[in-house]
């Protein structure tokens, strides 16, 4: 076993087990918090029904951002779907036999490669060319860019340009998910696309990527508008209602 | 109107977004809050207003802490921003002033940054790379005008793609900086009147009568019909609360006695409350849960002592959102509670109607109902736009579904004017401008930044003033009246156009004279 496999096996592991520890720590964080008033933004749905649509159609259609800037909307849109259908064609690596509906997304997935990397060129531009954006960016907004951008051209140079041995990389997945290693072939384009998935998955918990898990808790999109109808108290709250806290003077 | 010391910004027609032009308004500070101030709402002062307590940063850190632990809003929005810049283009502050850090995502960051430094694995060890920054005293000055120059209106959190809302930063903001002696002037002024007098304006319930019966005077006179201002009446069905300016200011008092006529020709009986005799509550504006609380148990207390069955509220925007959505939460004002302090006045409430209910709520029932007659044309020397008040727009509703606060309103008023206009879409409903004096900016030491806060209402009413001939600016705040009333000649407008919607209401209602 070549010191690479080991190598790349055991980042694999530690960079798994910190997106998993970070975001189920993270997640725990929010559900815990409470929220102790009622702060949807209005017009909000009155049903629990209602809320799961309006929750829908912010992560699936991104309706806020729409409404916002058609700019922002189009890059991050393309850029997140084309993102989800490259994830879905990578499937491939981690399931024998490949699903049925992973190998429908094959073809789909491939193009989708060109255009995340396209989504996220225009939304780094916007970085640059427009003075309120250039005024809030931090060196991380425009690393995380350039992270993504080489894992997308990394990913795609091997599709087109220099084909690296997909049989083996594939064994060596399926093999580290159930603890039995084996050989990862040595190509720069693979090393480096498959080291920077790995610092991605690494820093998902602590950066601004934890907006993917945030804005399922996020008050005001998920809660319903029914304050008048029922009573919603924090925990920490209810001490009021007894005693010297209930009394205006 | 002196001249003013700041150069006004011209309407051209457009919303134009600014260029950034750094430090624009770091000139524009309101004046800080001396320790006696202070110390009656609950929070420490230093020797001098604005004086920093000893310890201040620990305390500073461990109050954000505190707020992390006790507030979702607050710690899921730390971290969601991926500064897109959706909402940099959102904010009137913004629109008037072109400062950069009253662009919303700026706003926030100036407590994200120190949130990054002491609460993230990022910012501890990497502080340049993600923007993280110490607590400094530079900082703290920041904070302290830049959430003060934030009105909480909330319209970034309809534009941001994860809801982010800068009104809950600043309000946290404003809280941490008020436990460390840095609490402004006028708020925390207006706040320690309503909790020793009962009202913002200190008017205590002696003053509060006669100001009435002059009322009822005025209106005698005007009509030949004696409507009635009852105060403090034991078993009236009605308690109605409304914000203290209603009682004296103008154009506010037109609008009290639209109320009083509605009740008087609906036959509801109703009162006032000399305990309640203020709708508005300052205590949202600090972030501050305990102040807010104890602000609005005045409303229960008195709801309690007068055996009332129903409560509605007066025109005021950030006091409905209060009432709407916090009154239920903080003092049981409203329905579905099942613990024994929210069932002792739930039980008192009469169940049909909701609680609280928005005077617009009301009057509207009362027009859908018949019981109400207009004569539309004596209004007819004015042509009516309406703006949407933030927090009712954005923060709270009206009737039985979504939007309905932008319906019942305009449903009011054309049920009382012959010519109405609404402003261009993206500039009312749940896109509306702020007047640009709310969430505690009322006052004269942020005057420059009212005038230029106000610049995109001003283009927006500018053009209906232009194409339809618009004298009337309609509106259901007591802020928003005050506000508009001040800044409006800035912008060439005559004062007199500024009024409610129950100003309208009393304007056209017919009321039936008294058999002799
Ligand atoms: S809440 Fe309103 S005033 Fe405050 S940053 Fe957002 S848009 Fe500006
Ligand atoms: S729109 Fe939301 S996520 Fe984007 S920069 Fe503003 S606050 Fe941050």
């Amino acid at each position: 076993m070549s010191f690479l496999t080991v190598l790349y096996a055991c980042v694999f592991y530690a960079a798994t087990a910190m997106l998993v520890g970070g975001l189920v720590a993270k997640i725990r964080c929010y559900a815990r918090t409470p929220a102790p008033l009622k702060i949807p933004t209005t017009p909000a749905p009155t049903t629990t029904g209602g809320v799961v649509l309006r929750m829908a159609r912010e992560v699936a259609l991104f309706e806020s951002l729409f409404k916002s800037n058609k700019w922002i909307w189009l890059f991050g849109w393309l850029f997140h779907v084309s993102l989800l259908l490259v994830l879905v064609r990578h499937l491939r690596y981690f399931t024998e036999p490949v699903w049925f509906w992973v190998s429908l997304a094959q073809p789909f997935g491939t193009y989708a490669g060109f255009a995340m990397v396209a989504g996220l060129g225009g939304l780094w531009a916007r970085r640059f060319l427009v003075d309120r954006v250039r005024y809030i960016s931090t060196p991380s907004d425009h690393l995380i860019l350039v992270l993504l951008i080489f894992i997308g051209t990394s990913g795609l140079g091997m599709r087109f340009i220099s084909h690296t041995d997909v049989v083996a990389v594939k064994a060596f997945f399926l093999g580290l998910m159930v603890f039995d290693l084996q050989p990862l072939p040595s190509d720069p384009a693979l090393l480096v696309h498959l080291g920077l998935v790995a610092l991605l998955m690494i820093i998902f918990p602590i950066s601004k990527l934890l907006h993917a898990p945030g804005i399922f808790f996020s008050p005001t999109r998920n809660q319903t508008d029914d304050s008048r109808e029922r009573r919603h108290i924090a925990p920490w709250a209810t001490k009021f209602d007894a005693g010297s806290g209930s009394k205006s003077e | 109107m002196a001249a003013p010391q700041f150069e006004v910004p011209k309407l051209t027609g457009n919303i134009e977004i600014p260029a950034v032009k750094a430090d624009a308004s770091a000139h524009i500070k309101s004046f800080p809050a001396n320790a006696g101030i202070q110390e009656i709402i609950g929070f420490p002062g230093g020797a001098e207003p604005g004086e920093l307590v000893d310890g201040w940063h620990d305390k500073a850190i461990a109050k954000m802490g505190d707020l992390l632990g006790r507030y979702r809003s607050l710690q899921v929005f730390m971290d969601a921003c991926v500064h897109c810049g959706a909402c940099t283009d959102k904010c009137h502050y913004f629109i008037g002033t072109g400062d950069p850090k009253n662009m919303p995502v700026a706003r926030q960051e100036l407590m994200r940054s120190v949130y990054r430094r002491h609460f993230t694995f990022a910012g501890k060890y990497f502080p340049s790379l993600v923007g993280a920054k110490d607590l400094t005293k530079e900082v703290v000055e920041d904070w302290y005008k830049y959430y003060y120059q934030c009105s909480e209106c909330r319209r970034c959190s309809v534009f941001c793609p994860y809801g982010i809302d800068t009104a809950e930063v600043t309000m946290a903001g404003r809280e941490i900086l008020d436990t460390i002696g840095y609490g402004q002037k006028y708020t925390n002024e207006i706040m320690g009147k309503l909790h020793k007098i009962g009202n913002n304006l200190g008017l205590p319930g002696p003053a509060l009568q006669d100001t009435l019966e002059g009322l009822e005077e005025d209106m005698l006179d005007a009509t030949g019909v004696a409507v009635k201002l009852p105060l403090d009446v034991e078993g009236a069905e009605v308690l109605l609360v409304t914000p203290s300016a209603d009682f004296f200011a103008e154009p506010h008092v037109e609008s009290l006695m639209g109320y009083g006529k509605v009740f008087h020709a609906s036959g509801t009986s109703w009162t006032l409350s000399s305990k309640a005799s203020e709708a508005g509550n300052f205590g949202m504006f600090i972030g501050s849960y305990e102040n807010t609380r104890r602000a609005a148990m005045r409303i229960r207390e008195a709801a309690l002592e007068l055996g009332v069955k129903r409560i509605v509220v007066g025109e005021c925007g950030h006091a409905w959102r209060v009432a709407y959505s916090f009154w239920n939460t903080l003092v049981g004002v409203g329905a579905g509670g099942a613990d024994p302090f929210s069932i002792e006045l739930q039980k008192q409430l009469d169940p049909r109607y909701p609680a609280p209910q928005h005077i617009c709520e009301f009057t509207n029932d009362l027009i859908k109902q018949g019981k109400l007659k207009f004569d539309k044309s004596l209004n007819d020397h004015r042509v009516v736009t309406f703006h949407d008040s933030c927090n009712v727009a954005r923060g709270s509703r009206m009737g039985d579904i979504p939007g309905g606060q932008f319906i019942i309103p305009r449903e009011v008023i054309k049920a009382v004017v012959n010519n109405y206009h609404d402003m261009a879409e993206e500039t009312i409903g749940e896109s509306t401008f702020c007047c640009g004096g709310g969430g505690g900016l009322l006052t004269d030491d942020l005057l420059e930044l009212r005038v230029k806060g106000a610049l995109p209402r001003m283009e927006a009413l500018n053009n209906v003033v232009e194409e339809h001939k618009v004298n009337f600016l309609a509106l259901i705040c007591a802020i928003c009246k005050a506000q508009f009333n001040k800044v409006v000649p800035f912008y060439g407008f005559d004062m007199s156009m500024v009024g409610g919607v129950h100003q309208l209401v009393s304007t056209a209602i017919l009321l039936e004279k008294e058999e002799e």
